[in-house]
């Protein structure tokens, strides 16, 4: 019985022993299990950290892209008015250009009257016709309504009228080339602009504009505007310049074209009377 | 070779070429002169124009009988006509317009007032 007890005993603690070794069997089986819970645990985290890593390089990249784009930004406003102070200057050169374009078309246009004007008082040896011409460039170019031109006699005396539009003829006649704003024209050479009004009155002694008509300094003529058309409100550069031109030109113009006649004249009589001589001696 | 002709009526030889000179500046009008009204008339009836320049005050037949007479000639009665003259005057300016002028200029002219007028009336 003691045997059997033994036994029993020996039994008892064989089943003692596979207890315990099923459970180390089964804290090694929960300890590999954990370990692997764990090395999952560590691929998931290693995973998330990559993960992690990876989106945060690509929020640098955007930064970087950021900072480029506005770096374009700045690069681009300077450029910008760089661009817009060039466009400033280019405009205001462009205005220049305009302005000049402007005064060289003003000039041309003046030039154009001063040339025709010149030509046409040139363009004959014809007393008469240069007298046509001149009142022609007074009353058309000018714009003169009351106007005359006279010449000064060498010894003194009053003004002997070439032309007289639009007051009498006998009446300029009378007027002293020694005295008032004529005798200052004569006497100073240069012209004498008093005053412009296209409703001025006529009055002989007081023409509105007094230009000289002059050969090598000498004042030979005067030309006087007493009105002008009443479309003609104020002087134009060009009218300064056209008096410049009768200053000079038209004296010249009316001297040769004087000389001119009153030689063919002459010519034509002394031939008459070289033509009587011979035919009377012929006839004798 | 030039797309329109104009014809120019004054008596003034120096304001003609003036204006033929101004005139010059449009490469595509070719300018014919004429001295008086009767001339142009001539001229008119030989030729084509695509725009008369007249005067007002002119020997043999003025400005304004020449207007009249164009606006009753079959070929040219729709011609643009420009009037060059030194009458400032209102009732001058509304006589020419009525009687069938496009347009008035009182001398003394400067050469852009003539081209720009032509340029507006032919349509350049």
């Amino acid at each position: 019985m003691v045997h059997d007890k033994k036994g029993k005993e020996r039994d008892d603690v064989g089943e003692g022993k596979d207890d315990a070794r099923q459970e180390v069997v089964q804290i090694v089986k929960r300890g590999a299990e954990f370990t692997e819970e764990v090395l999952k645990e560590n691929e998931r985290l290693r995973y998330r950290v990559a993960q992690l890593e990876t989106a945060q390089s690509s929020v640098g990249k955007d930064d970087s892209l950021v900072a480029e784009l506005l770096a374009k930004i700045r690069r681009l406003e300077h450029e910008r008015s760089e661009i817009g102070r060039r466009f400033a200057e280019v405009e205001a050169e462009n205005q220049n250009f305009a302005n000049r374009y402007i005064e060289i078309e003003n000039e041309n246009n003046n030039l154009l009257n001063i040339y025709v004007a010149s030509y046409q008082l040139h363009s004959t040896l014809d007393f008469h016709e240069v007298l046509q011409i001149l009142i022609e460039i007074i009353l058309n170019f000018v714009g003169a309504e009351v106007f005359a031109i006279g010449l000064v006699p060498e010894g003194g005396g009053p003004l002997r009228p070439l032309i007289v539009e639009g007051m009498e003829r006998d009446e300029l006649a009378s007027l002293a080339t020694d005295s008032g704003v004529v005798g200052d024209v004569v006497a100073s050479g240069e012209p004498r602009f008093v005053e412009f009004s296209e409703s001025r009155e006529v009055k002989l002694r007081d023409p509105g504009i007094c230009v000289p008509l002059k050969i090598k300094g000498q004042v030979i003529g005067v030309v006087l505007i007493y009105r002008f058309l009443q479309q003609k409100t104020e002087l134009a550069a060009v009218d300064h310049e056209l008096f410049t031109l009768l200053a000079g030109h038209a004296a010249t113009a009316i001297f040769a074209s004087k000389l001119y006649t009153d030689s063919k004249r002459k010519l034509k009589t002394i031939q008459g009377f070289i033509d009587l001589m011979t035919s009377e001696g012929a006839a004798g | 070779m030039s797309d329109f002709s104009a014809l120019v009526v004054e008596d003034s030889p120096t304001m003609r070429q003036l204006i033929v000179f101004a005139l010059r500046r449009l490469q595509t009008l070719k300018v014919t002169e004429a001295d008086d009204g009767v001339d142009a008339l001539k001229k008119l009836q030989a030729a084509k124009f695509d725009i008369l320049i007249t005067d007002i005050n002119m020997p043999i037949m003025d400005g304004l009988k020449l207007v009249s007479l164009v606006r009753k000639d079959e070929i040219h009665k729709d011609i643009p006509i420009v009037i060059i003259t030194t009458e400032g005057a209102q009732e001058d300016r509304q006589r020419a317009l009525a009687l069938g002028a496009n347009a008035y200029i009182t001398k003394p002219i400067q050469a852009p007032q003539v081209i720009n007028t032509v340029k507006e009336l032919l349509k350049l």
